[in-house]
């Protein structure tokens, strides 16, 4: 029983679209998909003409459709833009190496030039390293927090004006669910943000924010694009897991469930009283951060001393010893030497 | 009874890793005595294919929420779902949606 596409009435339809319930063939919904992204990156005034925009790239799914999508309008709609793609090696063997050889390919494919940048040339430890000493609990917490400020440091070296990454709309909505369940208010004001770190930073943009998952894989499966999909071998990460879980079950029961959080999410307003954290610079680096030291910093300068806690947890008091070069007391490096596996 | 049923099955996005990662299998489905639909087809997967951890394929009695799956290239939400009726020859691709890059 082939439907006919609501939009052309002459194709045949080969799916529904979860965000309006219309039945749409191949090529009227390619043109849709393209047309909201360009209406998505119009209307927040993403870009400007001339910019040179750096596109985080993972080899995964969400950045090899967005590399395909921003190269596609910025050639019909003549944005003007210089794109050019970023990619971050955690080093993780059995990983990420297979993934990069994804992105060396889309390079080829898109005719995109790409830099490379890794854990082991900025901060002198692989992720293989790290977890070797921090064990499997912490971990992730080590690659979050390297990641973004190594994604950052590749395009300072380039140059870029922006960063994009892939986002998606589920993406932003399971953010919001896991910020709202860790009461992280901060977070939870910021995280729908399409623009966000305008100020210092490197200014980061989420063009797929509004994009279905669902549409996201069809579009990479329909125009055969070349992707890579694993988990990392080191992220159990559970927490998450059950939020994205339950989000994909409300999904299922009402499509529209993603965009109501998100919504939610862009109108929620924060009481005046909550204390949010005032943002600077790092002392040592020059990384924004509303401590003394960036977490980063922290987090390496625990690596290097053989005391990866230090990074994990609260540890504001002892940022001016560390700054001073000063010796932590016995207890101190006894709490945070022990690792629980 | 109706006559058994030849299918191409593809599982991809991260779905091959449930079945040893290998994406294509050709697969027939033994004669029985009510016509075979996705339902069924699910059940027989969940019997003769997935080794492990069923649970990440299989919910209840559908597929699990982020699975998404095609009939001859066409989104099944179109095709009636667990209710369409396969036919000799059909080509279906499950693709995960929940693995990250």
């Amino acid at each position: 029983m082939p439907i006919n596409c609501s939009s052309c009435e002459t194709q045949r339809a080969v799916l529904r679209r979860p965000k309006t319930g219309h039945s749409v063939c191949k090529e009227c919904f390619f043109r849709a998909f393209e047309e909201e992204i360009h209406h998505t990156i119009v209307s927040a005034q993403l870009f400007q003409p001339g910019e040179k925009v750096g596109i985080g790239a993972s080899g995964g799914k969400d950045s090899t459709v967005l590399a395909h999508v921003l190269k596609v309008l910025n050639e019909r709609y003549n944005y003007g833009l210089e794109l050019i793609l970023v990619s971050v090696d955690e080093g993780i063997s059995g990983y990420r190496d297979d993934s990069l050889e994804t992105v060396k390919r889309n390079q080829q494919q898109y005719e995109l030039p790409l830099k490379i940048v890794s854990y082991q040339e900025l901060y002198g430890w692989t992720m293989d390293q790290i977890v070797k000493q921090v064990g499997l609990k912490n971990n992730c917490t080590f690659c979050g927090v390297f990641r973004r400020q190594a994604l950052d440091r590749g395009a300072m070296m380039l140059g870029v004006n922006k960063i994009c990454t892939g986002h998606n709309a589920d993406d932003i909505a399971e953010t919001v669910l896991m910020n709202f369940l860790r009461g992280d208010i901060a977070r939870l004001r910021r995280c729908t943000a399409i623009t966000t770190g305008s100020e210092g930073a490197i200014p980061r943009c989420k063009p797929l924010k509004y994009a279905y998952e669902k549409e996201i894989v069809l579009y990479a499966y329909f125009k055969k694009l070349d992707y890579f999909s694993t988990e990392c071998i080191y992220s159990p990460n559970a927490y998450r897991g059950h939020a994205r879980a339950f989000l994909k079950d409300l999904e299922a029961l009402r499509p529209s469930a993603i965009m109501d959080i998100i919504h939610s999410g862009e109108n929620l307003s924060v009481k005046e009283d909550v204390k949010m954290p005032v943002q600077g610079t790092c002392t040592r680096c020059g990384y924004i951060s509303s401590q003394g030291l960036c977490k980063a910093c922290v987090l390496l300068e625990g690596l290097n001393r053989g005391l990866p806690k230090l990074g994990i947890g609260k540890h504001h008091k002892l940022h001016h010893k560390l700054l001073a070069q000063e010796p932590l007391s016995e207890a101190e490096t006894r709490k945070l030497k022990s690792i629980d596996f | 009874m109706v006559a058994p049923i030849n299918l191409q099955l593809e599982f991809g996005g991260g779905a091959e890793l449930l079945f040893d990662g290998v994406k294509k299998h050709h697969v027939t489905l033994p004669s029985q005595s009510d016509p075979w639909d996705i339902k069924h087809l699910l059940v027989w997967i969940k019997d003769n294919l997935l080794k492990e951890r069923s649970e990440l394929f299989i919910q209840g009695d559908t597929v699990r929420p982020g699975i998404l799956v095609l009939v001859n290239d066409a989104d099944w939400e179109l095709m009636g779902e667990l209710d369409y009726k396969l036919q000799d020859q059909d080509n279906i691709v499950f693709i995960s949606t929940l693995h990250g890059g």
